[in-house]
């Protein structure tokens, strides 16, 4: 099924999904930051400024690496990483928040507030204020604060405020919570900097938009060194930002499948998983109407994955949509599997990967098993590794010179 | 004409506000619930809004958040929701529920609204809900005979007042300002303009007009008893029994607190 370049519709549906449930103390505020993005993207000397941020102070365009080692172990298929890792602050997040700490600008707010779990987009956040002189305050997990302490000293030099969130599960939904109820008693001057494809209308479009550029350069620079378009693109799902950062540019190459990994956690037939598409069921949650993890009342299941970025119990409402239509495909990756691909990538080429973006590798190994040899795969790498490097020593047991298991 | 709208017109026509008291079923149990609820109505209250406990409460601050895991942790259930309505309207009191969206979508819309009316009760107030996306959820209630009650906010512009008026029936929940549930030391500046706009807002339909958010003295009562139709009180209830050393002494506290804010809305 062809995928429909008009949506979302006026009030932010992708079919069945999303929308807006929201307070109606939001609602003014969500209108607002839709008409000015409505006003931004068509403004020339709006997109000459963020195209020269992104050019000169983030690096774009990022480097498309052709993972010769590594794609030995995919059943022979060429993958090709899109290398987001390499923007400044070491993932495809900045892209989002570059241009939202702008539209603040222009909408005259002054405060930013944005959630983060793994901690990149509140790193990303943080560092957009800095440069652009806003007050920032990070809502964060109390449990992802603990598992990402490296974020939250980062975010700190940048001068931003950390909040950690002890209600609830103390991950990421309970981040977003929060900053929901801070946005709604200081909407006059503050500007929900959301960091992914989900929530209310207008922010799965516009986190959406902000990120196309990763998919479009993609496209051109697979083209110029492929001579074709790719086979498949994969890409981690969590929330979805940097697979539809991806996916967009290619939704029209109806040969082109659409891959997107969920991160399985111990299985997505298990409790302990963060696959919302794989394992959940259509509902309500943030703001939209999505695949969302929940018990027989609709309360929320606690989410599990190795993953803090991936570590949510809902995902965006495009993802649901184009899942519904058959356009992409989505599949669950375990920790297990997701690590595996992780210290491949590691030994084989050299470069660290986030553990989310570790999901993407692992699902491109089973796509190259499948599709064989001489199939093309874009991968987006859409973070480093940096961060995780103690997650990943505790899992391998590379601590007090133990070798790995 | 439901019990509801006869409970709000029956205290305009004692030239008063309506007492309208919130506590999440479940909270600290079923059975508790029903008592706390019961000295609720005791103390005053001539509606009770009857919470569906949620695991993500965005719209409320930490009373009530702590009030609903209670509830949660206790295993309350939608349909633990329905006994506690049951139990509500038996009291005499007009019983609503007030709950997040998704729980109503998971249960299935009609069959909410069916087992809701079973139950006894009046209507639901839909905080996360807005008219543009309650297509089903209006239909629903229509067949069922229950009202629909949105809110209105500070910042809803005039046509988003009309609009949001215009799709309630029972009343309109203004909420007094900009931020989550819990208690304020002052009420709101913002409420008494909202209430004047949300009655132009009205054309003349007569339709009341019911303040909630930060609302949890008898003389903050009094002041919104001064414009408002109703007067809504949530955190200050689900305090007192987490206050309580147990079970008997909250009912105590529940009740001469429902009557400190009976005297309020009754002293304008």
């Amino acid at each position: 099924m062809s995928h429909d370049p008009q949506l979302p519709d006026a009030r932010g549906h992708y079919g069945r999904f999303g929308g807006r449930f929201a307070p109606e103390a939001l609602i003014a505020a969500l209108d607002e930051v839709e008409a000015e993005w409505d006003k931004a993207r068509l403004d020339p000397d709006f997109q000459a400024e963020l195209a020269g941020l992104l050019k000169d102070y983030t690096g774009r365009p990022s480097a498309l690496t052709e993972a010769g080692n590594f794609s030995e172990h995919c059943g022979g298929a060429r993958v090709l990483l899109k290398r987001e890792d390499l923007n400044h602050t070491g993932s495809h997040k900045i892209n989002n928040v570059l241009g939202q700490a702008l539209l603040t600008r222009r909408m005259g707010k002054t405060r930013v507030i944005a959630e983060t779990g793994a901690g990149q987009h509140g790193v990303a956040t943080a560092t957009a204020c800095a440069l652009m002189g806003l007050e920032c305050v990070i809502y964060m997990g109390e449990e992802d604060t603990r598992r990402q302490a490296l974020n939250v000293a980062r975010m700190r030099l940048l001068g931003a405020e950390v909040v950690p969130v002890t209600i609830g599960s103390r991950t990421l939904k309970d981040a977003i919570n929060e900053a929901f109820r801070d946005w709604v008693a200081n909407v006059d001057r503050t500007h929900y900097l959301f960091g992914t494809v989900a929530g209310p209308h207008p922010f799965p479009r516009l986190v959406r938009d902000l990120h196309f550029v990763v998919g479009a350069e993609a496209r051109e620079q697979v083209l110029e060194r492929v001579g074709r378009l790719p086979d498949a693109v994969a890409a981690c799902v969590g929330g979805g930002s940097n697979a539809m950062a991806v996916f967009a540019a290619f939704l029209p190459d109806t040969d082109v499948a659409l891959y997107g990994f969920e991160a399985g956690g111990d299985g997505a037939d298990t409790p302990r998983t963060a696959a919302s598409i794989s394992s959940g069921s259509p509902g309500v949650f943030h703001g939209a109407r999505t695949f969302v993890l929940q018990d027989e009342y609709g309360q929320t299941l606690p989410s599990h994955s190795i993953s803090a970025g991936l570590d949510y119990p809902a995902v965006g409402p495009e993802h649901a949509y184009l899942a519904d239509t058959g356009r992409a495909h989505y599949e669950a990756i375990t920790d297990a599997e997701a690590m595996e691909a992780f210290r491949l990538l590691c030994r084989t080429e050299g470069i660290i990967p986030a553990i989310e973006s570790a999901h993407a590798l692992a699902g491109a190994r089973k796509l190259g098993e499948r599709m064989g040899p001489g199939a093309v795969i874009l991968v987006n790498l859409s973070g480093r590794g940096d961060k995780d490097v103690d997650t990943a020593a505790a899992y391998f047991g590379l601590i007090d010179g133990k070798d790995e298991a | 004409m439901t019990t509801l709208q006869s409970k709000l017109a029956q205290a305009r026509a004692e030239g008063r506000a309506a007492l309208i008291g919130y506590l999440p079923a479940g909270f600290p149990d079923v059975e508790s619930s029903i008592r706390v609820v019961q000295a609720m109505v005791e103390g005053g209250c001539d509606v009770v809004e009857v919470g569906l406990p949620y695991s993500d409460p965005m719209m409320d601050g930490p009373t009530i958040q702590r009030a609903a895991d209670v509830a949660l942790a206790a295993g309350t259930t939608t349909d633990d929701v329905f006994c506690v309505v049951e139990a509500t309207a038996r009291t005499g009191a007009a019983a609503l529920v007030m709950s997040y969206w998704n729980p109503i979508e998971r249960y299935g819309v009609e069959r909410f609204a069916g087992n809701l009316a079973k139950a006894g009760g009046a209507g639901v107030i839909t905080p996360d809900l807005i008219p543009e996306e309650a297509q089903e959820w209006t239909a629903a209630s229509d067949t069922a005979g229950l009202d629909r009650v949105f809110l209105v906010a500070p910042s809803s512009t005039d046509r988003r007042l009309a609009l949001t008026a215009a799709a309630c029936s029972g009343f309109v929940y203004a909420a007094s300002l900009m931020g989550v549930t819990g208690t304020r030391t002052q009420v709101a500046g913002t409420a008494e303009v909202l209430v004047r706009r949300t009655r132009e807002a009205t054309r003349g339909s007569g339709l009341p007009v019911c303040v909630g958010l930060g609302i949890s003295t008898g003389a903050q009562a009094a002041e919104v008893a001064g414009y408002a139709d109703g007067v809504i009180v949530g955190a200050g209830f689900c305090q007192r029994v987490l206050d309580a050393p147990d079970l008997e002494t909250g009912l105590i506290a529940v009740t001469s607190f429902a009557q400190e804010l009976a005297a309020g809305v009754r002293s304008r």
